[in-house]
This record gives structure tokens, C-alpha cells and sequence, in this order.
């Protein structure tokens, strides 16, 4: 890359030779070109028939029979079941990628053994498998046919083995590469003066990773909530017990019932607003301490 | 953090054990029930005339994501990272609404808006059908795969600066010579990365995908729709495995490109 | 320079690359998913129209049989069909919305008169002897193999603990026959609703735990685990029985025939191939594969012939009896007013 600059600049150089040609736009003018007020335009155009146009389609119709409707069509038992269900399921899930990923990505930086980077491949397997194959290979292990004798099928345990299949590499992707970079003389240094391994883990470790694992468990978090592909063979759909917000929702639209399907989405949208936005609040402020830092 | 050997065997145990459980031995049994019954049994079940034009509908459907993707990603990138204007912020968090969104609420929301009673429905009665035909399953794959390129561009794009594009402006050269000369191969592996995932998650999508799909098989019925119909509709527990295992042949194929690209992008 | 110019080349490899993904992706698709089924692409040639098939979910096992049979025919030659199965309800209001079907088999009258209202299917759609009803079936009670929980007659789904798995009847056109079954037997033909209604009552609120979409999921929810008891079309039943699934079925003395209309689309771009087809499924040659497949006939002389697959209840009520659709659904089944409707709304909201 370096080569390239020089050459050019060489090049430059040699063309203010020729200062009689037409005089050219200042360059820190023309710079941006490609962003300007056309592109801009278009891009905004794009993005608003793609996805705001929608969800205001969405929002709008979730208010359609007024605040009051929404409010009702919300809190009906079986649509507030359906949004707990979703949310503790989801924080549970989020709780065991916190530890697990935590662990797993430990193990894949500290450890050495035979077949490590095999391993290390499968935690992106998740990423790549379309949702309703995972629902399937779950399924063909704890399912009806289950070779174990162990019938998850439409139980809660079903949806957080699917949720936490969807969301392992999360916790696991973001919380690996600090590890790698933390710095072991620390570690070395807080064990030499006698502290035991879980406070040098607690003291040490754990308040370097902590950014990276706060916002792995919640982008888990936020992706749980929105989960449907791997719940819907696994899950049983039984309202209040283990049928989650996406699948009332859909059910909703079966039924020929837009406005609860629409008010209900509405809800799901804000938990995650809410999550993705606490997590952007607390990724700048820990950004804006290690400037400091610096 | 000096750990003995038995903490460290433990801690691996422990790791590697809830891996098994909950990756390896599920796909492990998937793949030997979908070869169980001998790799012809396989292939036919994949060659059915429906599973073949599913196949072929969920490549078309990637093949008019990704350039549409490519183009509108590149230049959102470009006018997040290089523009100065008001409404920057506003961009910035609707390119990343799509995360936040669940799948069957983009289907709702698609519904809601392209729908015969929804905002757009007067496009219906003119004869073009969006719901319930191929440009709503476009739509709604556009939609989860937005983030992707955008995202992979941006900080290349930030990293890469603006010297060499100004450079080769004060060179004479045009607009487009010193996107294609200059920025182009300077983003190209992040670029590339971004496509991946973009395949990938077109090639999965599911739930935006069935809210808007007519689901006839041979003509609307993309691969994760025939895994859900045949399991569902047909009985057919064999023929979803033999399904989700083509499904997850294409996710290997696209995460061994991800794994090169990832080392390739991180050198270069 | 040479180097920077290598990379539009790269793009458009990648480029390429997509394309002849898609290029190389096999010919020979078509809408048949039986293995060894000929691809579409290979009766091309003889290709005379396609049909646009929207049916409610069960029936998906009868129509692999008729269309080959249709096909055989000279009216049915080289016709292709692409066909959508689902949620009775659902699969009604997807047409009603514009979905482009050229002919349409629901589970019940309602849902085709959906389509009368809605201007897409002619007013003398049931204009025939049979009434438009080419096959039907009786509600029939499924339980798990041996029968643990005992259950013979409607009242013994009542019992303590008994779990019943019914579809949802906002949806599914299933689950309204599974609820006009013992609705009728309990309130003797419609005579005392409140009877029939407090039945549902207690069905409802106490044993019905999950809500499947169409009939044909109800069916996959009980043979994975869920419920202790299945209500279903006999068809249903006897396709699962056959398809070797630990399940078995009783048929309560009094229970309810089951009629499931079709209709050909008055807008259809092949009208006289959907009619054809339509016509062709009461010829006494169809009916007989309508009984292979586990449907009641309608055709007097077939249905003779399989009287032996087909026992006769003790009692059968049928929709006439009630009325017709019209009350029936406006009394019980609308949407907030309907009695049963309101009485799913309180349980299930």
C-alpha cells in the first residue's frame, strides 16, 4: 500500500510542471463526490422504501383502533405471556452465553489441543446454518426420535437449547480477540503476589473483558428475542408456556388479527431498541475511559 | 493466569463437552439419519423436481440480493464514511434497524405495506404482485442482508482514508476511474467478506421469507421452505433431513470461504 | 498500476462467480417433491395450462393421487398444477388478497363463500348434485396406540388430565368440524345450544392446551409428543395410522359428516382446464381414489363399495342440521360474537 502512495505522489509532483492547464477544483472540494447530495439521496430513498416505510406501515397500523387498542392488544394474557416467555427464555440464554461463551473462548485462546482450530471453525457453524436446519438438527437429537431418550419437544428447555444453538458465537467471537490481546504479564504479576486464580480472574481478567462480553451477551440478547426459524419446530407453540412473541404474532396473522400481530411486533421492536440502545450508551462511555486512559 | 493441568483439562472438558451436546453430535446424527439410507437415497431426495427448483429459487434470489446489496452497501458506506451532511446519525441507526428486527415482524411489516390492503396495495390491483410473489421474498431477504456490506465497507473505508482518492483527483482523474482504480481494490476483501455473509444469510432466511411466500412447490418455495413443508406438511422427516443437509452443505461451503477471507482480510 | 487494474477484474469475477451459480443450478425443476417424479421441464412440450391449486392442508395426500389420474385423462392432458397447501382459513383470505389460484378446496363452505363475496368465484359455485362437495369424512377422536387414557366418547375427554391438541378454529376449518362434532351431540342437532355450548366450555378452557394453525400441524403437534388425544378428520387419522405412526383412532357413536367443498375461480386464466378438473373429481374413477386415499366418497355407487373402510356411526349429524354455514358460523364462529369464538377469545386471550 505504501508503494502505491509513493508512486503516486511522485507522480503528482511531475504534473505541476504543467500549471498552465486549466486550473483544477480545489481537491478537498471535489474529494467526496461520491457522497454527494445525489448519493445521498438515493441511499436515503433506499433505505426508507426498504425498511422505515415498512415499519412505519407497521406503527401505524398497531395504533390503528387508537393508544387504547394498542395498549389492549398488548397486554391481552395470552400476548403478555408470549412477550415474558420470549424475554426470560432470552435472559437466561443471554446468562448461559455469558458463562459458556466466556469459558469456551478461554479455553480457545489459553489451551492447546489436537483439533483446537476444527473447533474454532464450528462456533461460526451457527452463523451459517439457516435457522429452520438448526430447529431440524436439534430436533433429530432431542425431538421425538431422540437416540438419548431426552424429549425437548414443546418444552421451555426445547427453546433455550435452540436459542443458546443460534447464539453461541456471540459472546464466544466478541470475547475472543480481547482475550488474545490481554496482556499476561498482569496476570502473571497479580499471581506472583499471591492472589488465587478466581480473584486474578475476578480482578484482573474479568474487568478487561467485561466491554466485549457485555455487548456479546447483549447482541445474544437482542437476536433471542427476535428468534423464530429455530424455535418453530421445537418450541410446540403452546400459548403461555412455551409459544414465544414471534410465533403469537404469526399466529395473529393467521387469524386474520393485524392489529394484535402489528402491536405486539411493535413491543418486541422496543425491547430491542432498548437493548441495542443501553448497549451503544455503555460501548461509548467504556470507549471514552480508555481514551482517557490513554 | 497460571492454571494447573486438572483446572485446565477441566475447563476444556467442560467447554468441549457443552459443544458436543449442543453442535457436533446433533449434526453428526442428522448426517448419518440423511446417509443412513445410502447416498442415492440422498441425491433422489434432493433431485425431486420441487427441491431442484427450490434450489434454483433460492440462488435467484441470492443472485438479485447481492448486486443490489453490492451497489446500495458500497454506497451507503461511501456517504457514511466520506459524507458530511445533517441526518448522518439517522443512517447510521437505520442500517442497523435490520439486527434489531425479528424476522416474522419484517414479514408483518412487508404485509402491512405491500400488501392488497396495505399502504402500497394500489400496486396490486395494477397487476404487480409483491406479496405472495418472488419481489416480496427479494424484499424481505433485501432487508435482513442490509447491514452486511455496509457494515464490512465502512471501516475498511475509514482505515484506507482519503489521501489516495484525492490523489488521483488531483491526477485528473474522473469520479468513477478513482472508485474503480483506488477504492475499489482498496475495500474489495472486506467487500467480499460482506457478500459471504450476505449469501449466507439469504441463502437461511426463513421467517421474513414464509410471511410473504405463496409457497407453491416448484415455483415459490425457496430451500428453507421445502425443509419446513416436507417436515410439516408432507411428513416427510427424511426428506427435510436430506433437505437441511443440502442447506447445510452450502452453510460449510460459505463459512470455509469466510474462514479464508477472514485470514486474507486481516494480511492484506 | 497493473496491479490496481486487476481488481474491476476481481469484482466481476465475483460477479460471475453468482451468476454461474445460478446458471449451473440444475434444469429440471418442477412442482412435484416424489421422488422419481419426471421434471416438469420434460412435459413441457405437451404443457397444455397450469393450474393454480389452493386447498386446505389434509387433503394434499388425495390430490398426489387425482392430479397423475386428471392428467391420464384427455380433458386433464399435459395440464400442470402448482399447489399451495395450508390453513384452510388462511389459504381462503390469501386468495381473497390476491393471491392467483385458479382452483380452490377448503375445509369449509365459509371459506369458499369468502371468495362468492369477494367476487372470484360464481354464485353457483355448489350448483351441482353433489353440492360442490366432491368427498368429505367424520370427526374422529385420535389417541396414542392402545388407547391408555380409554378414551371412547366425547365425555371422556373431559376427564381430569386428558389433554386434547384441536386446531385453531380462526384458522383452521378443521377445527370448527372437531367443534360442531360434539357441539351437536350435546345439544342433540342444535336444539339446546347451551348444552353444546357448555361442552365446549369445559373442552376448551380445561383440556385444550395448544392451538396448531391448520389440521394437518395439529396432526404433526400429537405425533411428536404433545396431547393425549387428537381431534381430526378420519382421513387424517387413517393417513397417519397408515403411515405407520403409533397412533390409533376412534370414531364416537355420534359425531359429525364432514363435507369439504371445491370451487373453480370464475377469473382463471385456464377456466376450462380448472372446470374440467373440478368436473373430473366426481367421477365414480375418482371417487375411488378419494377412498384409496382415506376420504368418504360422495358418489352413492363408490361409497357402496367402500362401505366396509367406511363404518357408519351410530348417529351423523351434519351441517344441515344446524341450519346452514351461514347461521352457523354467524352464530357461533365470528369473529367477537360468535359463541364459540368468544368462548376460544376468553381462553385463549
Amino acid at each position: 500500500m505504501t508503494t502505491t502512495t509513493a508512486s503516486v505522489r511522485r507522480d503528482d509532483t511531475s504534473t505541476t510542471e504543467v500549471a498552465s492547464l486549466p486550473p483544477r477544483p480545489d481537491p478537498s472540494r471535489r474529494r467526496p463526490q461520491l457522497g454527494r447530495p445525489l448519493g445521498v439521496g438515493l441511499v436515503g430513498l433506499w433505505l426508507s422504501v426498504l425498511v422505515l416505510l415498512p415499519l412505519a406501515a407497521l406503527t401505524v397500523t398497531s395504533l390503528g383502533d387508537g393508544v387504547g387498542g394498542f395498549w389492549d392488544a398488548v397486554t391481552a394474557p395470552v400476548a403478555l405471556a408470549s412477550l415474558r416467555v420470549t424475554v426470560l427464555v432470552a435472559a437466561l440464554v443471554a446468562v448461559v452465553n455469558a458463562v459458556m461463551g466466556t469459558l469456551i473462548a478461554w479455553v480457545l485462546v489459553r489451551d492447546e489441543f489436537p483439533g483446537k482450530r476444527i473447533v474454532n471453525a464450528l462456533i461460526d457453524l451457527p452463523f451459517a446454518l439457516p435457522t429452520i436446519v438448526a430447529s431440524i438438527v436439534l430436533l433429530s437429537l432431542y425431538g421425538p426420535n431422540s437416540p438419548i431418550h431426552v424429549h425437548l419437544n414443546a418444552t421451555q428447555p426445547g427453546l433455550w437449547v435452540a436459542l443458546a444453538f443460534v447464539t453461541l458465537p456471540f459472546v464466544v467471537r466478541s470475547v475472543q480477540p480481547v482475550l488474545i490481546e490481554a496482556d499476561r504479564e498482569v496476570e502473571e504479576a497479580a499471581a506472583s503476589l499471591g492472589a488465587s486464580n478466581w480473584t486474578t480472574f475476578r480482578r484482573v481478567v474479568l474487568p478487561t473483558l467485561a466491554p466485549a462480553l457485555i455487548s456479546g451477551t447483549g447482541l445474544a440478547f437482542a437476536r433471542a428475542i427476535g428468534e423464530y426459524g429455530s424455535v418453530v419446530l421445537i418450541g410446540g407453540n403452546i400459548p403461555r408456556k412455551t409459544q414465544v412473541a414471534s410465533q403469537y404474532i404469526q399466529q395473529q396473522i393467521e387469524i386474520d388479527r393485524p392489529l394484535n400481530a402489528a402491536a405486539v411486533s411493535v413491543a418486541l421492536l422496543a425491547i430491542a431498541f432498548v437493548t441495542l440502545f443501553v448497549l451503544r450508551v455503555f460501548a461509548g462511555r467504556s470507549q471514552r475511559r480508555e481514551e482517557d486512559a490513554q | 493466569m497460571k492454571t494447573s493441568t486438572g483446572a485446565r483439562l477441566g475447563l476444556r472438558t467442560i467447554a468441549l463437552g457443552y459443544l458436543v451436546l449442543l453442535i457436533a453430535v446433533p449434526i453428526v446424527l442428522i448426517l448419518v439419519r440423511t446417509f443412513g439410507e445410502g447416498i442415492g437415497a440422498f441425491l433422489e431426495s434432493i433431485r425431486t423436481p420441487a427441491a431442484i427448483s427450490a434450489l434454483n429459487l433460492s440462488l435467484l434470489i441470492v443472485a438479485i440480493v447481492v448486486p443490489l446489496n453490492v451497489l446500495f452497501g458500497v454506497a451507503t458506506a461511501l456517504a457514511l464514511v466520506r459524507g458530511r451532511f445533517r441526518g448522518r446519525g439517522v443512517i447510521q441507526a437505520v442500517v442497523d434497524l435490520p439486527f434489531a428486527v425479528s424476522p416474522i415482524v419484517v414479514g408483518v411489516s412487508l404485509i402491512l405495506l405491500w400488501g392488497a390492503d396495505g399502504w402500497f396495495g394500489g400496486l396490486e390491483r395494477l397487476g404487480f404482485k409483491v406479496i405472495f410473489g418472488l419481489p416480496g421474498m427479494v424484499i424481505a431477504t433485501l432487508f435482513v442482508t442490509l447491514p452486511f456490506v455496509v457494515r464490512e465497507v465502512e471501516p475498511v473505508l475509514h482505515e484506507i482514508g482519503t489521501e489516495q482518492e484525492q490523489a488521483a483527483s488531483t491526477l485528473g482523474a474522473s469520479t468513477w476511474q478513482t472508485f474503480w482504480r483506488i477504492t475499489l481494490p482498496a475495500i474489495r476483501w472486506g467487500l467480499t467478506y460482506g457478500v459471504v455473509l450476505t449469501i449466507a444469510r439469504a441463502l437461511g432466511e426463513f421467517g421474513a421469507v414464509i410471511m410473504v411466500s405463496s409457497g407453491f412447490p416448484g415455483v415459490s418455495q425457496t430451500l428453507t421452505l421445502l425443509v419446513h413443508s416436507r417436515y410439516i406438511d408432507d411428513h416427510n422427516t427424511y426428506g427435510a433431513y436430506a433437505a437441511a443437509t443440502l442447506l447445510m452443505g452450502l452453510a460449510v461451503v460459505t463459512l470455509l470461504g469466510m474462514t479464508a477471507l477472514d485470514r486474507k482480510r486481516r494480511t492484506t | 498500476m497493473t496491479s490496481t487494474r486487476r481488481h474491476p477484474r476481481l469484482a466481476l469475477a465475483a460477479a460471475a462467480t453468482v451468476g454461474a451459480m445460478v446458471m449451473s443450478a440444475c434444469a429440471g425443476g418442477g412442482a412435484s417433491d416424489t421422488v422419481g417424479a419426471a421434471a416438469d421441464a420434460e412435459n413441457a412440450a405437451a404443457k397444455t395450462g397450469t393450474i393454480n391449486l389452493y386447498a386446505y392442508a389434509v387433503p394434499k395426500v388425495g390430490f398426489d393421487k387425482l392430479i397423475p389420474a386428471f392428467n391420464k385423462t384427455a380433458a386433464g392432458k399435459g395440464v400442470q398444477f402448482q399447489q399451495s397447501y395450508g390453513a384452510s382459513g388462511d389459504q381462503s383470505r390469501k386468495v381473497a388478497a390476491g393471491a392467483t389460484a385458479d382452483f380452490v378446496n377448503f375445509s369449509v363452505e365459509p371459506d369458499i363463500t369468502r371468495l362468492v363475496d369477494a367476487g372470484l368465484v360464481a354464485k353457483d359455485w355448489n350448483a351441482n348434485q353433489y353440492k360442490g362437495i366432491p368427498f368429505g369424512s367424520v370427526v374422529t377422536i385420535v389417541v396414542r396406540k392402545g388407547n391408555p387414557k380409554g378414551i371412547k366418547d366425547w365425555d371422556d375427554l373431559l376427564k381430569p388430565g386428558v389433554e386434547v391438541v384441536t386446531p385453531n378454529p380462526f384458522s383452521s376449518g378443521s377445527a370448527k368440524w372437531n367443534l360442531l362434532a360434539p357441539y351437536a351431540a350435546k345439544s342433540d342437532g342444535g336444539k339446546n345450544p347451551q348444552a353444546g355450548l357448555d361442552y365446549i366450555e369445559k373442552l376448551v378452557t380445561g383440556h385444550v392446551k395448544v392451538q396448531p394453525k391448520s389440521g394437518r400441524e395439529a396432526t404433526e403437534t400429537f405425533l411428536q409428543g404433545t396431547g393425549d388425544v387428537l381431534l381430526s378428520y378420519e382421513n387424517e387419522a387413517l393417513f397417519a395410522e397408515r403411515s405407520g405412526d403409533p397412533v390409533e383412532h376412534v370414531t364416537p357413536p355420534t359425531t359429525f359428516k364432514i363435507e369439504n367443498p371445491t370451487a373453480v375461480l370464475s377469473g382463471s386464466k385456464n377456466l376450462a382446464k380448472a372446470k374440467a378438473f373440478n368436473d373430473f373429481l366426481f367421477t365414480p374413477e375418482a371417487q375411488k381414489l378419494w377412498a384409496h386415499a382415506g376420504f368418504r366418497p360422495v358418489d352413492p355407487a363408490v361409497a357402496k363399495e367402500f362401505a366396509a373402510d367406511f363404518p357408519a356411526p351410530q348417529k351423523l349429524w351434519t351441517i344441515d342440521d344446524l341450519g346452514d354455514w351461514k347461521t352457523v358460523d354467524g352464530t357461533l364462529f365470528k369473529k367477537d360474537t360468535g359463541s364459540i369464538a368468544v368462548i376460544y377469545d376468553k381462553a385463549t386471550s
